[in-house]
């Protein structure tokens, strides 16, 4: 059964539109990583499937319940602890435990700590530890692995593979190789919406694709 | 909803979180206004209601600019908005935190500040009757303001602007049942009209922030 289908999506930033043509269907225990230069529109994208812009046409399937989406920043409080974080994030989606997520991320011995005295890739290892509180099946993820170190990557690519076998699924932009070699690939270049004209403007970078 | 509230009553009270700012601000308005009009009890009398709303109105201004802006900047906003709450619930959660946290403790210091400003005697409980009465519409028709002005650096001016109009009739009745209330007036309308202002805000505003809200995530 497919947890997200998308069909002939145009995603559009600021009025314009980035990407066309974009069909995506994603099954139980599969996941897809986006990949593609900077300002391609993986961000837009992740975006429009979380429900957060709306797309320019075509249409986008997901399951009743919503996506768990983790952006840019982890959505953090500083001055709340590292249980208090998460234990917020766990009563809004319903209560789950939080034992495991802990555990799992490595957060076990700085639960006690505020979240403004941790580094930026216990910052990061916290926001992905609230993905696994959600218990939702559609993880969306923009540059998930940024900050991290290469153990923790490692931890990531390790809670990925258990969301997948769980039943889950998952879609991610990242640059790094994240030692998941059964995600799809899906490079956004060839999908870049043409401007009327066939020239961005101020974007330099035109020229080698029209 | 719940777990949202407590969140955002927990950060508020932690350091940096601005829990008293807004009662700081009260006390300040209300201890100079003497000072800046002189020692003249019957002028202060008369002015009192007014300054003691006026005070209050500007001190639930002032933290206005934090309710969403924080939440936006970390990304917390994004969550909440993807988060099984409707986007209505969690607006309306963070007015009443709001409120909580400058409102009520405004209403609760008033008759203090009264006071200071040679309230009469019999004003009082209708002072701290027109406070509890008026000031959820300040922090719900605040929070619509700063829905509309979340995604803006330093969008205190505009939020200003756009939420004291919107003040001006909670202002006009609240001052005025503090005003006939210490003149031993009846009181009925005026306060029936400000409980009417707050709780058709209550109602209708937290819909329109949230479409703010969605408005300026994308």
């Amino acid at each position: 059964m497919s947890l997200l289908h998308i069909h002939d999506l145009c995603v559009a930033r600021g009025g314009m539109a980035i990407l066309q043509n974009l069909c995506v269907t994603l099954d139980r225990g599969q996941a897809i990583v986006l990949r593609g230069p900077n300002g391609i529109g993986k961000t837009t994208l992740l975006r429009t499937i979380a429900g957060l812009q709306p797309g320019h046409g075509g249409t986008i399937k997901l399951p009743a319940e919503g996506v768990a989406y983790a952006g840019h920043a982890d959505g953090l409080k500083p001055s709340l602890s590292v249980l208090e974080n998460l234990q917020f994030w766990a009563s809004v989606y319903g209560g789950r435990s939080i034992e495991a997520a802990l555990d799992q991320m490595n957060l076990a011995d700085l639960q006690h700590r505020t979240a403004q005295t941790l580094s930026a890739g216990q910052k990061r290892r916290l926001g992905l530890a609230r993905l696994m509180v959600t218990g939702r099946a559609l993880w969306v993820m923009d540059e998930p692995t940024v900050s991290l170190d290469t153990r923790s990557v490692a931890l990531f690519a390790q809670i990925v593979r258990q969301h997948l076998a769980a039943g889950g699924a998952a879609v991610m932009a990242t640059h790094i190789d994240l030692g998941l070699p059964e995600a799809h690939v899906l490079d956004l270049t060839d999908l870049r919406a043409r401007a009327r004209g066939g020239f961005t403007p101020g974007d330099p970078l035109a020229g080698d694709y029209f | 909803m719940i777990a949202l509230l407590i969140r955002d009553l927990r950060i508020a009270i932690r350091a940096g979180g601005g829990f008293g700012l807004g009662l700081a601000f009260f006390l300040i308005v209300v201890t100079l206004v003497p000072f800046g009009v002189g020692a003249r009890t019957e002028l202060l009398r008369a002015i009192a209601p007014g300054i003691l709303w006026l005070g209050a109105l500007l001190a639930c201004l002032l933290s206005l600019d934090r309710v969403f802006a924080l939440d936006h900047e970390d990304g917390s906003l994004d969550l909440l908005a993807t988060a099984p709450i409707p986007l209505e619930a969690v607006v309306a959660i963070k007015a009443l935190a709001h409120w909580i946290t400058t409102g009520l403790p405004l209403v609760l210091a008033a008759p203090l500040f009264g006071l200071l400003l040679q309230l009469e005697p019999r004003g009082y409980p209708w002072l701290v009757c027109a406070l509890l009465a008026g000031t959820p519409a300040l922090s719900v028709l605040g929070s619509f303001g700063a829905a509309l002005t979340v995604g803006l650096k330093r969008g205190g001016l505009l939020l200003s602007l756009l939420v004291l109009p919107l003040y001006i009739p909670t202002l006009i009745f609240g001052a005025d049942v503090v005003r006939r209330g210490a003149q031993g007036l009846d009181v009925t309308t005026p306060l029936l009209v400000l409980a009417a202002i707050t709780l058709a805000s209550v109602a209708l505003v937290p819909f329109a922030s949230a479409a703010a809200i969605r408005v300026n995530l994308r």
